[in-house]
């Protein structure tokens, strides 16, 4: 290449050379299936890249719960900016981290519970259920489900928001009877998986009857495949309900394009995409409102602990279930 | 400079303080940290599945080890040379492969359940205990033959012939006493390795049911981030690991010679046709149960290749370096090790096996971390891991060379004034290069394959091979997985080979 040649070719390149290298990076710790191709990440860095001037960044670290203690080995260290795909169990344990920063959004939010925080921002929620195929076993309460021979797969509660949720949930229904129910439930269980998807791909594989999941699992097979073979089973007892928030993280140096990020969340672009890509409600409805097909089974009864007594809670539920399963 | 006579010793003294700084000092940045920490009921669990299972898969391996050696012990047939030295190669398989090919034979659509399905019968699973048994058998029941068929084969030839003559007894005479001695050292060596199992568990354990003590450190860091409580399991597992290596050493047999396994014993009590099919079949037996997994994994890798993602190629060079890096280091430390010899040295090479890996890159990155950042160190860290981890091996595989060189040459040298450095690099580097290529390809092939502390930390674009698998198993590409073994195997073998190769290239000139 002659020198003037190579001089026009770099003035030429210069503008996009200098575009693809000051571009900010917004770095966002989340859960694997959030990334998926079929999940909300792409659409969602596609509508943010296109506003911010800035490159997203999805870092994985297997499910919800393990994100918390990834960011607590990275330390002060941790490249991420935002950690989206907490929830609200697990919300007191990550403030008493210290390792999040306020961020004080003013949006109002369509949650069912009452949620006022400046540091974590809801994203979505959803009621956790036992999904299974149509014409499968259909047990109506945690009780007939000991008695059945029906099989399930759950999730790891110290790894896993599911996980952690179905162990809230039957302490919620049950009180001081949920360690018996966990050991009833012991032959029931086929395998506990480290996090959702592996879950979700064993029920899906034919390894299990059930899977512990969402009310709102039916609906991607209803509307991404055009399938009605899946139900959430209602349950007598009531459901878990969880909320689903992402927060920033203090040590980031990327404070305002995080702030921006959080505020993008409530946005249409984002919450637009949460019912058809994470199949969880939004945590504000969208103007188009929410897909036909989409609510197949409402719960009658919603069964909540605020974070400061899910947290409570947490430990010695935790414990109940592994002591359990371990025997 | 040096006074007096022999190898550098000093090197040796700082390797042996480095592995316990290792080993032992890395566990008080995790004991500082505020944790939950205490051992519960579940932990205890945890302790009891890793016994239970250690106990099963050594009762196993050397349970049904005993008839194949005596078969391969009596037999001599074409290919026997062969089926012998493979023997020694699942000590090299990376666990991860060897774990893929079992599924493709035992897992939920592998051939056993696509034949049990055909009959109608029910599917079995592969998770859980058993599953746990069958892969620790499958590793160790190659080791567990070798040791048993060297003590048949060390019974003197002419024993045989005395007690043929005599109309005598072969079995209370001269078997059984020897399996006496041979089987609880094999037994107990076997045992002390599956202590520390990692990855068997973590694929193919099945919840809080089945998980060991390493895994449950996996879980408390990886998932609690209960620092604290890591580390007092892997207190746990030292004071476990310590009392099984205890008894092994204490029963342990003769070292493994290298050679010997050649030849077979002409025996007069087993002629019969009965014998011959039942030697047969544990042959053919313990060979297809060995192959053909191993075949499924071949095949499979074949077939996945073009299913393989881009991140592999970035994987691949990222796990041959961690692997060269580690080769080098454990060469290093195993050289000084050796040269220093004693106790001191011995039991330096020894505290790896008992070490949580876990909790060593645990404790190294909470060091480091407020210095440097996680995703800065991750790899070298890993390095770092799998050498400590792959010392004890090689060490073993080099301190019988350097003590021959020193007593063979030794004295000359002394008398010639070569000390120190000068006598490292005239006399013994190029006497043991053998051994150093042998010991460097032996830890290069175990670092390859080892999914360890980089299940851990690895950030984006920092998965090595192993990693890489495991991701594409948990997301069932199985196809992908499996091409990913492929690389891996083949990988471990050709540094193995290039290494082993190196150290023997021009060995008599």
């Amino acid at each position: 290449m002659n020198p003037t040649r190579a001089a026009i070719f770099a003035l030429a390149a210069a503008p996009a050379l200098a575009q693809a290298q000051d571009a900010p990076v917004l770095t966002v710790l989340t859960y694997d299936s959030f990334t998926s191709e079929w999940g909300p990440g792409p659409a969602v860095e596609k509508a943010f890249e296109a506003e911010c001037g800035c490159d997203i960044r999805f870092v994985t670290a297997g499910d919800g719960a393990a994100l918390l203690a990834r960011l607590q080995l990275e330390g002060a260290t941790s490249e991420a900016d935002v950690v989206l795909g907490l929830d609200s169990n697990l919300v007191a344990a990550a403030r008493a981290t210290g390792l999040f920063a306020a961020h004080g959004t003013g949006a109002a939010l369509d949650l069912p519970v009452e949620w006022a925080d400046d540091t974590f921002v809801p994203f979505d929620w959803g009621w956790f259920a036992m999904v299974g195929k149509a014409g499968g076993p259909a047990p109506k309460s945690f009780r007939e489900l000991t008695e059945s021979d029906a099989t399930l797969v759950i999730e790891d509660p110290r790894s896993s928001t599911p996980g952690l949720g179905l162990v809230l949930w039957l302490d919620a229904a049950y009180g001081e009877e949920a360690p018996a129910i966990w050991d009833a439930l012991r032959d029931n269980i086929v395998t506990v998986t480290p996090g959702w998807s592996e879950a979700y791909n064993l029920f899906l594989e034919g390894e299990a009857d059930l899977v512990l999941s969402y009310t709102t699992s039916p609906a991607y097979h209803l509307i991404a495949e055009e399938d009605a073979g899946y139900v959430a089973l209602p349950f007598e007892e009531g459901h878990y309900l969880q909320v689903e928030v992402a927060a920033k993280v203090a040590s980031t140096d990327q404070p305002e394009l995080a702030d921006r990020f959080l505020d993008f969340m409530l946005g249409e672009g984002f919450q637009g995409v949460i019912p058809t890509t994470n199949w969880m409600y939004p945590a504000v409805t969208p103007a188009a409102g929410l897909p036909d097909g989409f609510e197949s089974m409402r719960p009658a009864t919603t069964l909540f602990f605020p974070p400061e007594e899910a947290e409570a809670r947490r430990g010695p539920a935790v414990e109940a279930w592994r002591t359990a399963l371990s025997q | 400079m040096a006074v007096g006579s022999g190898p550098p010793r000093l090197p040796g003294a700082l390797v042996a303080l480095l592995m316990a700084g290792l080993c032992l000092g890395t566990l008080i940045p995790l004991l500082l940290r505020t944790g939950e920490g205490g051992l519960v009921g579940a932990d205890w669990a945890a302790l009891r599945f890793t016994l239970v299972q250690a106990a099963l898969s050594a009762g196993l391996s050397v349970g049904l080890g005993v008839p194949v050696a005596r078969a391969l012990a009596r037999r001599r047939f074409p290919g026997r040379s062969a089926l012998v030295t493979l023997l020694g190669a699942p000590f090299v398989l990376p666990v991860i492969v060897a774990v893929l090919g079992l599924l493709a034979l035992f897992g939920r659509s592998g051939l056993v359940n696509e034949a049990l399905g055909l009959i109608g019968g029910p599917r079995m699973s592969v998770y859980g205990l058993h599953g746990v048994v069958l892969a620790h058998v499958f590793l160790n029941l190659p080791l567990a033959t070798r040791l048993i068929l060297q003590g048949w084969l060390d019974i003197p030839a002419e024993r045989f012939r005395l007690a043929a003559t005599l109309g005598a007894p072969i079995w209370p005479l001269l078997e059984w006493p020897m399996l006496r001695r041979i089987l609880p050292g094999a037994f107990a060596a076997i045992f002390a390795l599956c202590l520390t199992s990692f990855s068997v568990a973590l694929i193919l354990g099945g919840g809080p049911r089945a998980t060991t003590v390493e895994l449950a450190i996996y879980q408390a860091i990886r998932f609690e981030a209960d620092f604290a409580g890591a580390a007092q399991l892997a207190l746990l597992q030292y004071a476990i690991c310590g009392v099984a290596a205890g008894f092994a050493l204490w029963l342990s047999p003769p070292a493994l010679g290298g050679g010997g396994l050649g030849r077979s014993v002409e025996r007069w009590d087993a002629a019969g046709a009965g014998a011959r099919v039942m030697d047969a079949a544990w042959i053919g037996g313990a060979a297809l149960f060995l192959l053909l997994p191993l075949g499924l994994a071949v095949l499979r890798g074949v077939g996945g290749l073009s299913d393989l993602p881009v991140e592999t190629m970035g994987a691949a060079l990222r796990s041959v370096m961690v692997a060269v890096s580690a080769s080098v280091l454990t060469v290093g430390a195993a050289l000084a090790l050796a040269l220093r010899a004693g106790t001191l040295a011995q039991l330096a090479g020894a505290l790896p096996l008992a070490a949580s890996s876990l909790v060593l890159g645990t404790g190294l990155l909470l060091v480091l971390r407020s210095v440097v950042g996680l995703s800065a160190v991750a790899l070298p860290v890993t390095a770092l891991v799998d050498a400590v981890a792959s010392l004890p091996f090689a060490l073993r595989a080099l301190a019988p060379a350097v003590a021959e060189i020193e007593a063979r040459h030794g004295r000359l040298a002394d008398s010639l004034g070569l000390v120190g450095a000068r006598r490292l690099r005239v006399v013994i580097l190029p006497l043991a290069r053998p051994a150093l290529g042998f010991a460097g390809g032996l830890a290069a092939a175990l670092s390859m394959g080892n999914l360890g502390v980089i299940a851990l930390f690895a950030g984006p674009g920092q998965e090595t091979l192993p990693l890489l698998m495991a991701q594409l198993m948990g997301a069932y590409r199985m196809e992908a997985a499996a091409a990913t073994g492929l690389l891996i195997l083949a990988l471990a073998l050709l540094l193995f080979w290039i290494f082993d190769r190196g150290g023997r290239i021009d060995a008599s000139s």
